[in-house]
């Protein structure tokens, strides 16, 4: 349903065009879920404004993102507002922000059902008390305004909004973040629920691997604009090739046992990207070759190339001509890492 | 709302009991002796005093401004020594020109300024926005009373359409007083109105940049929308605040372009008044002038209230 | 270009005001004619190469009267700024370092002096205390108090909070010598910024109060006085009520960009929200 293709996207900063977003390619079947995981910095949140169609102004694309064959990128204006808010909806990260605190929350959740399914006031008035029951504020009068209600009650209000015309995708960028930990498992339930029962396709942007291994049935990890590995969440999981995977893994504070390790450094800003993979400076496992050319995704696990420490380097100068970047039908459900120096499968 | 509505009018009647005060007191310390300057260089020590009895002006200063309180409170503003009319009577009179005045010039400058900042902001970097800020930084700069001169040099010298001076009253219909009305609104207005297009331009600016317009264009709203129903609402907030702040310049820039264009408001009174020592008129008309903009800066904070739900918070 | 477009503020706003300070200053030695000669025979002249901006109603010289009104209007508007900062920067200084009452007490002061239409007043103060530059550099300087007050007093209290203040007080040091040595360099920027706001509302006051003649007054020049006796000849001389007007607008539009500017220069928020 959702494939997006290449996509590239840079933004113009002081001192020129600044990429933000490289060769970015996945895909999403209806009803699918997909985390997209990584730092904040890493272009999740980028990518999710590059498929609304709502990126910074001055924005530059190139690539594709196919919404059930149409190309968004490619599309008017006029058809991209018939296209948010009703067939895909968007949940953001931060809930106090989010809503309009002049309008009374009944009424910003009645504003896209009168806008696209042209309800009469009555009826959109039903509709949105429906909703707000749907998500568990049944007991909240729809003429409260934000500022009375709690973050996890707006949170849940800004998912009434986004599911409000019964949507085929919603992304959620980081819907828990800015929640407290009790509320953060109930409002991701809550969006995993309506996920099945709607049928949507739910592509979930969070920092956290924890949020995505109880959530989606593929994950995809990004790094300062690239997707440097994907893959089921189970074979993900079981194996994480891509040192950066290993790191954010480490930092998750749901990492049973031991305490959460933060990454070393930061993400380098768009402007000053390093040469070859931009995680080799933060990276434990860097060699020289990895600051020469930049890793593409790869089809894991590299069989029959002597993964030992030593032999890496080898097998990666050794390696054919990188693959070409795999389409989003072949991408789907295999594992792959954008890594010179993987970690061995266990 | 009705707690916190009492409390501000608390604050309000005892800024106004303290404004005028200092009115009083500041009248006090300034020289100029409204009874020697009614009789002239000439007078009789005796005379003098017999005036300033019959004024009260020998009365101790506590008394007097006792009096002078307790007598606003019943409605009664003083006798003016030299129109020898209640000033209540007075202000009346020139209110009739003022108040129209001062309306017209908030409507003008409101009408323009908002426009004008939303679509400056609307389209921020483009040349139009660049040529509508430049345009606005210079009339910031442009004093009311000049531009009430060149308007009168456009307007009714140069094409004869307006006059350029006097009063014709209200008894005459609407339209003859309107047209005398228009140059000295327009030369109030459009520097006010420079101020706050920057002002209105600024605010939407940074409400656009907010993520509850982020949500309004998830939901599917044009860029339009978003701007009309979400971001300028809000943008207001800070607008509305500004409009009462400037009420108080626009009292102070009457009294100028009045003279500019020969009008007899409230303005030109202050000066007639100040001139003739007709302290009991100063005083009064310094404490009303204060009081409005009070009062305005209250009503403000009430509408401000109206369209922002959390300033509406009990305890706020 | 955002850069561009914040030195281009600055350049302009301090191009401007330093030529209206040096064609003040030029006035004290030099004008073309002297601003106070009378020439009745050549009065209300066009402009011409004798006189670039023609002669009033006086036949004075138009431009020399323009040059010497600078000098006394910046010299009007300068010690209004500088009898409100110097009266008011102290005022909410204190009111910072000692908060409480005393800070209250200021702030409502503040409050209630704002209430007064600044330039209303400073007519009532001019007219009652004496027409005359004194006086009208101190009634537009009394409304400038508050002013400095307000300003100083939350800039201060954000510098208040700091560490370095709380260390130089855990050191012992007095709230005057902190207040000396480390909140008011902190805050010098955003002091100066409302200085270059004022003093060209200062500029704007004097003009007015001049015009209605109780600023400063003739024989000396002023923008505002020319302004007033263009009015009575407006249909035999309409380029006399252009000129002054010009000259205010200028040297204020000079100090709004020069504030713009050190304002974007030092406040890096609104610099990225550009």
């Amino acid at each position: 349903m959702l494939a997006v293709e290449n996509l590239s996207v840079s933004l113009p900063m002081e001192g020129g065009r600044v990429p933000v977003l490289a060769d970015v390619s996945f895909a999403l079947a209806r009803g699918e879920s997909v985390g997209l995981v990584g730092e904040s910095g890493s272009g999740k949140s980028m990518t999710a404004l590059a498929i609304m169609g709502l990126l910074p102004p001055g924005a530059a694309t190139s690539g594709r993102v196919l919404f059930d064959g149409r190309d968004l990128l490619a599309a008017a204006e006029p058809e991209l507002c018939a296209i948010r808010g009703r067939r895909i909806g968007m949940v953001f990260q931060e809930p106090m922000t989010a809503l309009n605190p002049l309008m009374s929350i009944g009424a910003q959740v009645t504003e896209p059902l009168r806008l696209h399914l042209r309800l009469g006031r009555a009826e959109a008035e039903a509709r949105a008390r429906r909703l707000l029951a749907r998500v568990g504020l049944a007991q909240i009068d729809p003429h409260r305004h934000p500022h009375q209600l709690s973050g996890g009650q707006r949170q849940r209000v800004v998912i009434a909004i986004a599911l409000a015309c019964g949507p085929e995708l919603l992304i959620a960028d980081e819907p828990t973040t800015a929640l407290d930990v009790t509320m953060q498992a109930q409002v991701l339930d809550l969006l995993g629920e309506l996920a099945a029962e709607q049928g949507l396709a739910l592509l979930l942007i969070t920092h956290d691997l924890g949020v995505v291994s109880a959530t989606a049935a593929r994950v995809m990890v990004m790094y300062a604009g690239r997707v440097v590995e994907a893959g089921g969440t189970g074979a993900v999981f079981a194996a994480m090739a891509h040192p950066y995977t290993r790191a954010l893994f480490a930092a998750s504070p749901h990492e049973a046992g031991g305490r959460p390790a933060p990454i070393p450094g930061q993400v380098p800003d768009p402007q000053h990207r390093p040469p070859g993979c931009a995680f080799a400076p933060r990276c434990p496992r860097a060699q020289r070759d990895c600051v020469a050319t930049v890793p593409v995704l790869s089809p894991l696990p590299f069989k029959g190339r002597g993964l030992g420490e030593g032999s890496a380097c080898g097998a990666s100068a050794a390696s054919p001509a990188p693959s070409p970047p795999p389409s989003p039908a072949s991408g789907r459900g295999s594992h792959v890492a954008a890594c010179f120096h993987p970690h061995p499968a266990p | 709302m009705t707690g916190y509505f009492l409390r501000r009018a608390l604050v309000l009647l005892s800024t106004l009991l303290a404004a005028s005060l200092v009115v009083f007191v500041v009248l006090q310390v300034l020289p100029g002796d409204p009874a020697a300057l009614m009789l002239g260089t000439g007078a009789r020590p005796d005379t003098l005093a017999a005036l300033r009895h019959h004024l009260g002006l020998d009365a101790p200063a506590w008394l007097r401004y006792l009096r002078w309180i307790f007598g606003i409170l019943r409605g009664d503003f003083g006798i003016s020594y030299t129109y020898n009319v209640p000033v209540a009577e007075l202000v009346r009179q020139r209110s009739a020109l003022s108040v129209p005045l001062a309306l017209l010039a908030i409507v003008l400058s409101t009408a323009i300024a908002i426009p004008v900042g939303v679509f400056a902001a609307a389209r921020r970097g483009s040349v139009r926005d660049a040529a509508l800020m430049g345009a606005a930084q210079v009339g910031v700069a442009i004093p009311n009373f000049w531009l009430g001169i060149l308007l009168i040099l456009l307007f009714a010298i140069h094409l004869p359409w307006l006059p350029a001076s006097g009063f014709p009253g209200w008894g005459e219909g609407l339209w003859p007083g309107l047209r005398a009305l228009i140059l000295p609104a327009l030369a109030l207005a459009l520097p006010q109105a420079a101020i706050l297009a920057r002002v209105t331009r600024a605010a939407v600016i940074e409400t656009l940049g907010e993520d509850f317009v982020r949500t309004a264009r998830a939901k599917g709203l044009t860029r339009g929308a978003a701007l009309w129903r979400h971001a300028v609402p809000n943008a207001l907030i800070p607008v509305v605040t500004l409009i009462g702040l400037q009420f108080s310049f626009l009292l102070a820039g009457t009294v100028i372009v009045e003279n500019v264009f020969t009008l007899p408001g409230l303005g030109r009174l202050v000066f007639q008044a100040i001139a003739q020592r007709d302290l009991i008129v100063v005083q009064d008309l310094v404490v009303l002038l204060a009081g409005s903009v009070i009062l305005v800066n209250f009503t403000v904070d009430l509408a401000a209230a109206a369209i922002d739900p959390r300033q509406r918070r009990p305890g706020a | 270009m955002r850069g561009a477009w914040r030195s281009r503020n600055l350049l302009a706003g301090g191009a401007i005001t330093a030529l209206m300070v040096l064609i003040a200053l030029v006035s004290l030695v030099w004008t073309p004619y002297g601003p106070t000669q009378i020439d009745i025979v050549h009065r209300l002249a066009t402009p011409s190469a004798a006189h670039p901006l023609g002669t009033d109603l006086f036949g004075r010289d138009e431009l020399s009267m323009l040059m010497a009104g600078a000098q006394s209007s910046l010299s009007v508007a300068l010690i209004a700024v500088i009898v409100g900062a110097g009266i008011g920067v102290p005022i909410g200084a204190f009111a910072a370092a000692r908060g409480g009452v005393p800070d209250d007490l200021v702030m409502r002061a503040c409050d209630l002096a704002f209430a007064f239409p600044a330039l209303l007043t400073a007519v009532m103060i001019t007219a009652l205390a004496g027409p005359g530059a004194i006086n009208a550099m101190l009634a537009i300087g009394i409304f400038n108090i508050p002013v400095f007050a307000r300003i100083t007093r939350g800039a201060a209290r954000g510098v208040w909070g700091r560490e370095f203040i709380l260390a130089a007080r855990a050191a012992g040091r007095h709230d005057t010598a902190i207040t000396v040595l480390h909140v008011l360099p902190n805050i010098a920027a955003v002091l100066l910024v409302q200085a270059t706001i004022q003093f060209a509302l200062a500029i704007v006051a004097d003009a007015g109060l001049s015009y209605v003649g109780l600023g400063t007054q003739p024989p000396q020049p002023s923008w505002g006085r020319m302004l007033n006796d263009a009015q009575t000849f407006i249909w035999r001389a309409p380029l006399l009520a252009v000129f002054p007007g010009l000259a205010i607008t200028f040297a204020v539009l000079g100090l709004n960009l020069l504030g713009d500017g050190l304002q974007d220069l030092l406040d890096p928020r609104v610099r990225r929200a550009r």
